[in-house]
C-alpha cells in the first residue's frame, strides 16, 4: 500500500497489466472481438453516453489496446492515452481536436519527411494550415504566432538527422500564444527524453518505431499531459464547448485533466476510424517490457558508429547530437543524457553517387525506410522519405542529396562498423 | 494536507470508509458530470443523497431531492459539492452547521476553495479538492484504466471483475505506477492564479 514511485524499467514492463480479471492470464491477452456484450439495457446507454466506464466496440477502445495506453501514459508522465493505427493517425487525431478550418498550427521544419508531406498536403484540404519555423531559431517560432494559431507542433529528437530541439523554449512560446505544444517523441522514446517534464501539453508517437521496437507493427499513440486548460479563451469548441454527438456533454468539465485523450477517443477515433488492432497493440505491449534495454544498446551502438564514420576519411561529415563536436551536442546532453537516439546522418565526399553505392554494398544493414528496429537499416533520404520535397526543403530538413540516414539496431557494434567499413572501402 | 496532489492512501481511504454521499448541486440532466458521478457512486453501493433546492419534489434515481444541507435531517459521512470554486465557502459554512459534522467534504474536479477547506479542516473534516470520487473510485479499483487512463497504480494481483452494481475492492495491494507532475504542477499554477 505505499506510495513509492517505481522506476521507468518497472513501468515498462508493469503499467497497465494486471492478471486477467477472470482468467489470471498474466500476460496480456489479445482481446481479438470486435465487440463487447452489454449487461443489460441501462448499461449500454450509461456507456454510449459516456456514464460508464467500459467496452462498446473496439474502434473506441480495446482491453488489450487499453493496457497499451496506460503503460505508454505511465512512462510518459501523462494523465491518459489513446493508441491509434499508426502516428500519422495519432497526428490527425490530435490536430482534428485543435483545429477548426481556416485555422493554424506552427511546426517545426525540422520533422519526418512524411508528416511534412501530410501537413502540407492532407491538412491543407482540410482547411488546417501549418506555417513552418526554424526550430534552431526560436525566436521564428514567436513570429508565426497570429489569433488563429491553434498549436505547435515539434519532435524531440528530429527525423532524419538526430537534432535535438530545445522543447522548453518553444514551450514558452506555446504558453505565451495560449496554444499547446505537441511533441512527436518516436525517436526519443520516453526512455531518453519525457517531453512533457519539459513542457508539452500533448504527446505523441509513431509505436511502429522504437516503442514497439522490432519492425513488425504500426501503431501510434496520443498522450496527454493533463497540463492545457482548454476552456480558457473559448478556443477549443471540441472540449470546452457542450458536444451534440453526446447530447451536450462538455469534456474538460466532465473527465478534468484526461479531457484531451478522452476527446480523441469520443470525437476522434470514433468518427475517424483509424483503430489499432488489438494484435498489434499485443506485439508493441511486448517491444515495450525491453524498451530501456533495447534503446540504451541502439544508443551506445549509434555512438560508435557515428565516432567510426567521423574519422573515415570517405566521410565528409556526421551529424549525431552524441558527439561532442556536435551542434546539437549541448541540447543532448541537457535533453537525453542517457544517449542522443540512434536516428542519424551523414554525408559522403562522394556525393549522391557514392551514397547511392553504399546502400547497396552493405550487407547487415537493411535498405528500408523504416527506423527503430531491432535492425540495423539505412535509406537515402533524398531519393525515398523525403523525395517529395523540393531541393531547397530538403536541404533545410536535413536531407541533402549527399545525405545517408542510419537507424543503429541493436546488433554487436564490432560487425555494424566492419559492414560499413567494408561498403565504404573501395 | 498538500491539496495539490493526495497520496493514493489518503484518497483511498475515504472511499473506502465512507457510506452515505450528499451531493451538493445534483443535477436531474443526464449529460451533467454530477448525473453521472451521482448513478455511478449510487452504482457502486453508496447512499446517495441528491440537494438541489430547484428540485424539491422530484426524485434523481429513486432518491429524493432535498433542498439543503440543513434540510437533511439525518447524518452524512462526506458532502461532494458540485459547485465553482466561488460558491464553495457558503456550502462550508451550512455543513459545519450539521450536527454530527460529515466527516468528509469533497469538492469536484475544477473547485478550489483553500480557505474553505482550512476552515473544514480545523474542526477535523477532511478535505479533497479539484477531483471527482467517480474517477478516483474507478482509477483506485482499475476500472478506469479501460479508457486508458494512468490509474498510477501497479498491481500483479488479479484485477476485480467490474460488473453493475458491485462493490469494487479499492484494497488490493497496489504499488504507486507513473507519476503525473506536470498535471499537478498546472492545477495548482492556475488555483494560485484565480
Ligand atoms: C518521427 C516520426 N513521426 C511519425 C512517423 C509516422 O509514423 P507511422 O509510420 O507509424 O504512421 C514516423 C515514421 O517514420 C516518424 O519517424
Amino acid at each position: 500500500m505505499s506510495d513509492r514511485l517505481p522506476g521507468f524499467s518497472t513501468l515498462a514492463v508493469h503499467a497497465g497489466a494486471q492478471p486477467d480479471p477472470t482468467t489470471g492470464a498474466r500476460a496480456t491477452p489479445i482481446y481479438q472481438t470486435t465487440s463487447f456484450v452489454f449487461n443489460d439495457a441501462d448499461h449500454a446507454a450509461s456507456l454510449f453516453g459516456l456514464q460508464a466506464f467500459g467496452n462498446i466496440y473496439t474502434r473506441i477502445g480495446n482491453p488489450t489496446n487499453a493496457v497499451l495506453e496506460e503503460r505508454v501514459a505511465a512512462l510518459e508522465g501523462g494523465t491518459a492515452a489513446l493508441a491509434v493505427a499508426s502516428g500519422h493517425a495519432a497526428q490527425v487525431v490530435v490536430l482534428q481536436q485543435l483545429l477548426q478550418p481556416g485555422d493554424e498550427f506552427i511546426a517545426a521544419r525540422k520533422l519526418y519527411g512524411g508528416s511534412i508531406n501530410q501537413f502540407t498536403h492532407a491538412f491543407k484540404s482540410f482547411g488546417w494550415n501549418v506555417v513552418w519555423a526554424d526550430p534552431d531559431d526560436i525566436a521564428s517560432f514567436e513570429r508565426a504566432v497570429t489569433p488563429r494559431t491553434k498549436a505547435i507542433f515539434i519532435e524531440s529528437i528530429a527525423n532524419p538527422a538526430g537534432s535535438i530541439t530545445d522543447i522548453e523554449a518553444i514551450s514558452t512560446v506555446a504558453r505565451k500564444a495560449g496554444v499547446p505544444l505537441i511533441v512527436d517523441n518516436t525517436l526519443a522514446s520516453p526512455y531518453l527524453i519525457r517531453p512533457i517534464d519539459h513542457g508539452a501539453d500533448i504527446v505523441v508517437h509513431s509505436l511502429t518505431k522504437f516503442l514497439g521496437g522490432h519492425g513488425n507493427s504500426l501503431g501510434g499513440i496520443i498522450v496527454d499531459a493533463g497540463t492545457f486548460d482548454w476552456s480558457a479563451g473559448g478556443k477549443y469548441p471540441m472540449l470546452s464547448e457542450p458536444r451534440p454527438e453526446y447530447h451536450g456533454i462538455r469534456l474538460q468539465e466532465t473527465f478534468g485533466n484526461f479531457a484531451f485523450a478522452i476527446a480523441c477517443r469520443v470525437l476522434g477515433l470514433r468518427d475517424l476510424g483509424p483503430a489499432l488492432s488489438p494484435f498489434n497493440a499485443f506485439m508493441i505491449l511486448t517491444g515495450i517490457e525491453t524498451l530501456p534495454l533495447r534503446m540504451q544498446k541502439h544508443c551506445d551502438n549509434a555512438k560508435a558508429v557515428a565516432e567510426f564514420l567521423a574519422g573515415h576519411p570517405a566521410v565528409a561529415s556526421v551529424s549525431y547530437a552524441g558527439l561532442p563536436s556536435d551542434k546539437y551536442n549541448q541540447l543532448a546532453r541537457k535533453y537525453a543524457p542517457k544517449g542522443a537516439g540512434a536516428v542519424f546522418t551523414f554525408s559522403l565526399k562522394g556525393g549522391y553517387d557514392a551514397g547511392v553505392n553504399l546502400v547497396s554494398k552493405l550487407q547487415l544493414f537493411s535498405h528500408l525506410a523504416n527506423v527503430g528496429d531491432t535492425r540495423s537499416l539505412v535509406i537515402h533520404p533524398a531519393s525515398t522519405t523525403h523525395s517529395q520535397l523540393d531541393d531547397a526543403a530538403k536541404v533545410k530538413s536535413g536531407a541533402g542529396p549527399d545525405v545517408v540516414r542510419l537507424s543503429v539496431g541493436i546488433e554487436d557494434k564490432e560487425d555494424l562498423i566492419a559492414d560499413l567499413e567494408q561498403a565504404l572501402g573501395a | 494536507m498538500n491539496h495539490d496532489a493526495y497520496p493514493d492512501n489518503y484518497i483511498r481511504g475515504i472511499l473506502n470508509s465512507v457510506k452515505s454521499i450528499a451531493m451538493v448541486g445534483a443535477s436531474p440532466v443526464n449529460v451533467r458530470p454530477s448525473y453521472f458521478a451521482f448513478k455511478y457512486l449510487a452504482q457502486r453501493g453508496y447512499d446517495m443523497i441528491p440537494i438541489n433546492p430547484g428540485h424539491v419534489g422530484k426524485e434523481l434515481l429513486g432518491k429524493p431531492f432535498v433542498a439543503s444541507l440543513s434540510d437533511l435531517g439525518r447524518p452524512v459521512d462526506m458532502i461532494d459539492i458540485f459547485r465553482n470554486s466561488s460558491h464553495i465557502m457558503p456550502v462550508i459554512e451550512e455543513a459545519l452547521t450539521l450536527d454530527p459534522l460529515p466527516k468528509v467534504i469533497w469538492m469536484q474536479l475544477g473547485a478550489r476553495d483553500d480557505a474553505a477547506a482550512a476552515k473544514a479542516e480545523s474542526v477535523g473534516i477532511k478535505v479533497v479538492m479539484n477531483r471527482c470520487p467517480k474517477i478516483e473510485y474507478g482509477r483506485l479499483s482499475s476500472e478506469i484504466s479501460w479508457m486508458g487512463v494512468n490509474s498510477r497504480t501497479l498491481s500483479s494481483k488479479r484485477a476485480p471483475v467490474p460488473t453493475q452494481g458491485m462493490r469494487l475492492s479499492l484494497n488490493r495491494t497496489s504499488v504507486g505506477g507513473g507519476d503525473t507532475a506536470a498535471s499537478d504542477r498546472a492545477a495548482k499554477n492556475k488555483s494560485e492564479q484565480s
